[in-house]
């Protein structure tokens, strides 16, 4: 009775045990551990051990010529109690809110245009990637761009004296806080559009005409559907804006003209005259600083709760 | 003015680019009725619909409600309000939000509106549930607070985007039962698209069947299941056998047909195909001779005096007044 059941399996293999490798059983724990590896190795590395580095430099001593392994508040204290600290804090602090109302401001007319005002597929495409290609060259360049068009004789100035709107070129253009917000939101619109877009894609339309047979105008649409349904767009999307501004050192350094700085121009110049211990507790304090307002932006939207429903 | 009727399509046509999707069609739907529009999709029934509550702009013609040309009116303005087919309830606000959203565009107080509101969710049987959010509640449950959140603006015409289709076929029959009980007490007129006909044989005043942007034929369902006028509707509204008589077309109720010998009346010969037991009837369907399919609902009882089997000849009898001449189409 056996034989003939082995038999006959033996005769009809099934297409799967013919070709099918010794099967590996990894315990259930293993594989979580395989499934978290990669990204917790990516966090460690680059990211949880450099911080790491970085808040035990920020306790050592240092001189003109070197650093020495120590364990000494000065350097905290130096930094609270310099004015210049504030100062730079309340600068970046202002960029950072002028260009997040004015990014949000576009990101969402934009986004709300190519979502629900483009109704072919092609031309939305094609409309997506007119605000994305021009973000494969790098920031830098992007920024640079600006200077031969809003500098004294640029292109910009040209024109208005032109148009006869100006009789001499206008000097605020470059190298102010104008050109500095100007690059900012050239630069990081495109952070708030992307998330915006994506949330505004998951709204029901149905939902858009059952407002619109509840009587509500296209503002009140706005307010108590589109804005409150789309909240973890903007909040991820303000989340990206927020973060770049307050990491910025490059745009307010050639922006600026030197009239402005940033927190991390600030730590730039410590880093240039060789000061890594107080480098180091200045860019803790930035960190704890963004991670506070990260936490705040979260209480008001829980990003991770929205993204996995 | 004239009150007798809430709705009145006059010629009215929707052309997306060169397609006609509704082509001119003119409807009277008399005050305080029920009011189904029912066919196969693709039929234009949910187009006249939207046309009627303003979410679709028509392409000639004109809709009056009540006696008033709303063509070019916002829907807010027409006295309209619909209920969508997956209810398009807002996720992000509660039951009681959701109700008293028309009264807040309105800019009504919240004190007021929620009262008002509270008031509505109860005529739905949903007072308890006011501050839960339309994620948690059951498909039925989300029915009823969109139901409400249509009422609340009072309107003189609820319009209906196939309401029970998302719902188990006992909830159905259960949720038929209310709405009809709701268009009778509020007395307004519901119109309330389907594709189902015992849906819309069950519960209209007034049945439009519609196919190809048309209207096929319109009236009591009675009058439309006694005198169908074509082919088409006759087997749309399913029970009927239509097969070529002496002089056209005809259609017979398939209760009507009983299986028996030829004799001097009316008969179709066949196979039997498919014997169906419904309980108080059974279902003998046929392959005829001549071609089309037919069937016949016999009592139980005289189903199984003489029962048949599929694969047996059998033969189809009728009365002659019991034959129903179409138009050919």
């Amino acid at each position: 009775m056996s034989t003939t059941a082995s038999m006959g399996s033996l005769k009809v293999p099934t297409a799967g045990q013919r070709f099918s490798l010794p099967r590996l059983r990894l315990p259930l724990w293993a594989i979580s551990w395989l499934q978290v590896g990669p990204i917790a190795f990516i966090l460690t590395v680059l990211f949880a051990a450099p911080t790491l580095l970085f808040l035990v430099v920020s306790f050592f001593d240092y001189d003109r010529t070197g650093i020495y392994p120590a364990f000494i508040l000065d350097n905290y204290k130096d930094l609270i109690c310099s004015p210049s600290t504030l100062r730079v804090y309340i600068s970046s602090l202002k960029f950072a809110i002028i260009v997040w109302g004015i990014t949000l401001f576009l990101g969402l007319s934009v986004a709300h245009f190519l979502v629900f005002h483009i109704r072919n597929g092609m031309v939305r495409t094609v409309l997506f990637l007119a605000c994305a290609i021009p973000f494969w060259t790098s920031g830098i360049i992007r920024t640079i761009a600006w200077i031969p068009f809003l500098g004294r004789n640029g292109a910009f100035n040209q024109m208005l004296m032109g148009m006869g709107v100006t009789s001499k070129p206008l000097d605020f253009l470059l190298f102010s806080d104008f050109a500095v917000i100007v690059t900012y939101v050239h630069l990081f619109t495109l952070l708030m559009i992307g998330p915006i877009a994506n949330s505004l894609s998951k709204i029901d339309r149905a939902l858009i005409e059952a407002a619109i047979d509840a009587g509500a105008s296209r503002l009140q649409i706005m307010v108590n559907v589109i804005i409150p349904l789309s909240k973890t767009g903007i909040a991820l999307g303000s989340l990206l804006v927020f973060t770049q501004v307050m990491g910025d050192y490059f745009v307010v350094k050639s922006m600026s003209g030197g009239q402005s700085a940033s927190v991390v121009s600030m730590l730039s110049t410590e880093i240039t005259a060789m000061q890594y211990p107080p480098a180091s507790a200045n860019a803790m304090v930035l960190v704890v600083f963004v991670a506070i307002m990260v936490a705040f932006m979260m209480r008001v939207v829980d990003v991770r709760k929205e993204l996995v429903k | 003015m004239d009150n007798r009727f809430d709705v009145e399509l006059i010629a009215v046509s929707k052309r997306y680019g060169t397609t006609l999707a509704v082509d001119e069609i003119s409807l009277r739907i008399p005050s305080a009725s029920y009011c189904c529009l029912l066919g196969p999709s693709g039929c234009g029934k949910t187009t006249t619909l939207r046309m009627i509550a303003g979410h679709e702009a028509i392409s000639s013609g004109d809709i009056l409600i009540r006696g008033q040309n709303v063509s070019e009116l916002a829907p807010v303005q027409r006295g309209t309000a619909m209920m969508f087919q997956s209810y398009a309830l807002f996720p992000h606000l509660s039951c009681l939000d959701n109700v008293a959203f028309s009264l807040k565009m309105r800019g009504v107080g919240k004190t007021e509106r929620h009262a008002k509101a509270r008031e509505f969710l109860g005529l739905v049987q949903m007072a308890d549930f006011a501050h839960r959010l339309p994620a948690q509640l059951s498909g039925g449950q989300q029915q009823r607070v969109a139901l409400a959140r249509a009422l609340i603006m009072q309107p003189r015409v609820l319009l209906l985007d196939e309401p029970l289709s998302a719902l188990d076929p006992f909830l159905r029959i259960k949720v038929r039962e209310e709405l009809k009980r709701l268009q009778r007490e509020l007395a307004i007129t519901f119109i309330h698209v389907t594709h189902s006909q015992d849906e819309a044989m069950a519960m209209a005043d007034m049945m439009v069947v519609m196919q190809d942007g048309h209207i096929r034929q319109a009236g009591s369902p009675r009058a439309v299941f006694e005198r169908p006028n074509s082919p088409f509707i006759a087997r749309f509204i399913g029970s009927h056998n239509v097969l070529s008589g002496p002089d056209g077309m005809i259609a017979v109720r398939a209760d009507r047909c009983r299986l028996g010998v030829p004799g001097d009346g009316p008969f179709v010969s066949g196979r039997i195909t498919a014997v169906e037991y419904q309980g108080a009837m059974v279902r003998v369907a046929m392959a005829t001779d001549p071609g089309p399919e037919a069937a016949a609902l016999v009592p139980d009882h005289a189903f199984f005096a003489e029962p048949v089997a599929p694969g047996d000849s059998a033969t189809l009898v009728w009365a002659e007044r019991d034959a129903h001449r179409m138009p050919e189409v």
